[in-house]
């Protein structure tokens, strides 16, 4: 089981959500592995306060260009689309931090002069914190590109545990990366105008992926109730409402599990888990019964 | 002409609402909304479009099904799985880097430029307006940012504003990278949180790899006053100039549900006074005006 944590608005509670689930199921015996994928500015480690193990540095292929064989013959730049290579005169200059990685300019070199170096992404870290397994990744301070360091984080996820995902916010390319191939997506808002309007490119992206979604609704009784009626239109189920706690804001300001201080609050994430586990085994159930 | 950029590092710290007040107090400037994945700040300004302009942004590979020999060259050339058996091309996978297109021995893959959103000029009651929308799901997002500071600032050029206030994106990828780059100076919305503090530093970095000054303002300061303290401690130690405390204030909620800035909300309370000196202090720092002139207009231009 995957399940994505996603919200299109920053801020709402992402990571509380992720982090609280991940705990609570823990502690009812269910193993879980939590990946931190907003790796631009990972924050699951803060509350988790994992022991880390060991870490990995990861890069992403980059042309290197032997210019003794090089003829200049500008193939490699006519090809790349990203305008990471230039020929000018007899140098080849080539932009590594433009690079997709698509290996294009050594399959193109007719003269095989161009191998591949790595460019770093940032950093993947391992660790636990009691059975609760944890990855996260760390985008270096100057890289533009997250969605293959998320890539990365992903594929090193262990397939026999539950594994909860924390995104990172918004609906490009990234959030993509977080929410692809998930069996469910969570998505928490808080019911203002803000978080009505980056729900709904939330939902658009979710339906694009096709994959089924609930909602969160975080800090509750703040704003209005357009969030509510959203939902109810969309069928889109809520799971959860969390109130506006100043308890539990102070909490979050220490990096203190709602779990933790709130105890009445494990059996209501781990309804929220029983109530996503209803949802996805329905769905497979119906797929089932089709194919 | 100086632009001011209003980023966070963590999501939702108030960037938005904040770049909406300081719109309310600034003279003659021009909005931009450099959040072209989750824009919020249209929602507060309600702008008038005045003219609307596709986004297009990179190709994507399409496999011409009457052209296509299955010959299966492209798939394990494809470094981003996009391929798949049947030989389709998953569009949400294809990086754009035409490397099947170029190598399929039938030429039997197209390359179409998509068009992955459109961007806008307006008019808000506080002046014009540049901003955009990134199509779900899309690439290209840094791309997009570019484009609406180049249009923010021609526009600006043109009209003759001399201030671009621009409301930026979380994080400290692509979209960041391409938002503050040659910016005049950062304003960076901390929240009082071990989440606010640890963003924060990650901002900071990337603002003294690209070289902007940065300004550090601490919203809902009141719920964690150590951690407030934590925060302007380590803001002055990396040269980031401290420009003020916001109180956590429902204010900012019930302005934001009315769609107003918070100048337009309500009686004048003290998170009113509060963001009038912050304004202030802005306005009057080295980094926005660093020969301390105090009327650019009686200057020499």
């Amino acid at each position: 089981m995957i399940i994505s944590v996603a919200s299109g608005k920053g801020g709402t509670g992402k990571t509380t959500v992720a982090t609280n689930l991940a705990v609570a199921l823990s502690e009812r015996g269910t193993g879980v592995e939590l990946l931190d994928c907003d790796v631009e500015e990972p924050n699951a480690h803060l509350f988790l306060q994992p022991s880390i193990e060991r870490t990995e540095v990861v890069e992403t292929p980059v042309p290197l260009v032997d210019e003794s064989k090089c003829t200049f013959c500008k193939k490699c730049s006519d090809l790349c689309r990203f305008n990471a290579l230039a020929v000018v005169g007899k140098r080849v200059l080539v932009f590594a931090e433009l690079c997709h990685s698509c290996g294009g300019c050594m399959l193109v070199c007719p003269e095989g002069a161009i191998t591949e170096t790595g460019r770093e992404l940032g950093l993947l870290s391992f660790g636990h914190r009691d059975r609760i397994g944890f990855i996260n990744g760390r985008l270096r301070v100057g890289e533009a590109m997250s969605p293959p360091l998320i890539k990365k984080v992903r594929s090193a996820a262990d397939p026999d545990r539950v594994t909860l995902i924390d995104a990172p916010p918004g609906t490009s390319c990234p959030v993509i990366a977080a929410m692809h191939g998930a069996d469910f997506v969570l998505l928490v808002t808080e019911p203002t105008p803000f978080g009505l309007h980056d729900l709904r490119l939330a939902v658009e992206a979710v339906k694009l992926l096709g994959i089924p979604a609930g909602l969160v609704v975080n800090r509750a009784d703040i704003g209005d109730d357009q969030v509510f009626r959203y939902a109810e239109s969309e069928n889109l189920p809520l799971l959860l409402t969390i109130p506006f706690d100043r308890r539990i804001a102070e909490a979050y300001s220490r990096g203190r599990l709602v779990v933790e201080e709130l105890p009445e609050w494990r059996e209501k994430f781990v309804d929220l888990y029983r109530s996503i586990e209803t949802i996805v085994h329905g769905r497979q159930a119906a797929v089932c019964a089709n194919s | 002409m100086r632009e001011l950029v209003i980023i966070s590092g963590k999501g939702g710290t108030g960037k938005t609402s904040l770049t909406a007040a300081f719109a309310a107090l600034a003279r003659n400037s021009l909005l931009c909304d450099a959040d072209v994945d989750a824009a919020d700040l249209h929602l507060l300004m309600q702008p008038t479009v005045k003219r609307r302009t596709d986004f297009m942004g990179g190709s994507k590979a399409l496999i011409n099904p009457d052209l296509c020999t299955g010959c299966g060259t492209c798939r394990p050339l494809c470094r981003f799985d996009a391929i798949s058996e049947r030989l389709e091309v998953d569009p949400i996978r294809c990086e754009g880097c035409g490397v099947c297109v170029d190598f399929c021995p039938e030429s039997a893959i197209d390359f179409p430029v998509q068009r992955c959103g459109e961007w806008y000029i307006s008019d808000t009651r506080f002046g014009p307006m540049v901003h955009a929308r990134l199509g779900i799901a899309e690439e290209n997002s840094g791309k997009l940012v570019s484009l609406v500071r180049k249009e923010s600032r021609q526009l600006a050029e043109e009209r003759g504003h001399d201030l671009i206030l621009t409301d930026g994106p979380p994080g400290i990828g692509c979209p960041v990278i391409a938002a503050i780059g040659g910016a005049t100076a950062l304003v960076i919305v901390v929240e009082p949180t071990v989440s606010g503090i640890h963003d924060m530093e990650r901002v900071i970095d990337l603002a003294a790899h690209f070289r902007v000054p940065g300004m550090v303002c601490v919203n809902k300061f009141d719920l964690n006053l150590e951690m407030t303290e934590a925060i302007e401690q380590l803001a002055q130690t990396r040269n980031a100039a401290l420009i003020g405390r916001i109180p956590f204030d429902p204010v900012f909620t019930r302005s934001m549900v009315a769609g107003k800035t918070l100048f337009e909300y309500g009686e004048e309370t003290p998170t009113h006074r509060l963001v009038r000196e912050i304004w202030g202090n802005i306005v009057d720092s080295p980094s926005m005006n660093p020969l301390g002139i105090v009327d650019f207009k009686a200057t020499i231009q």
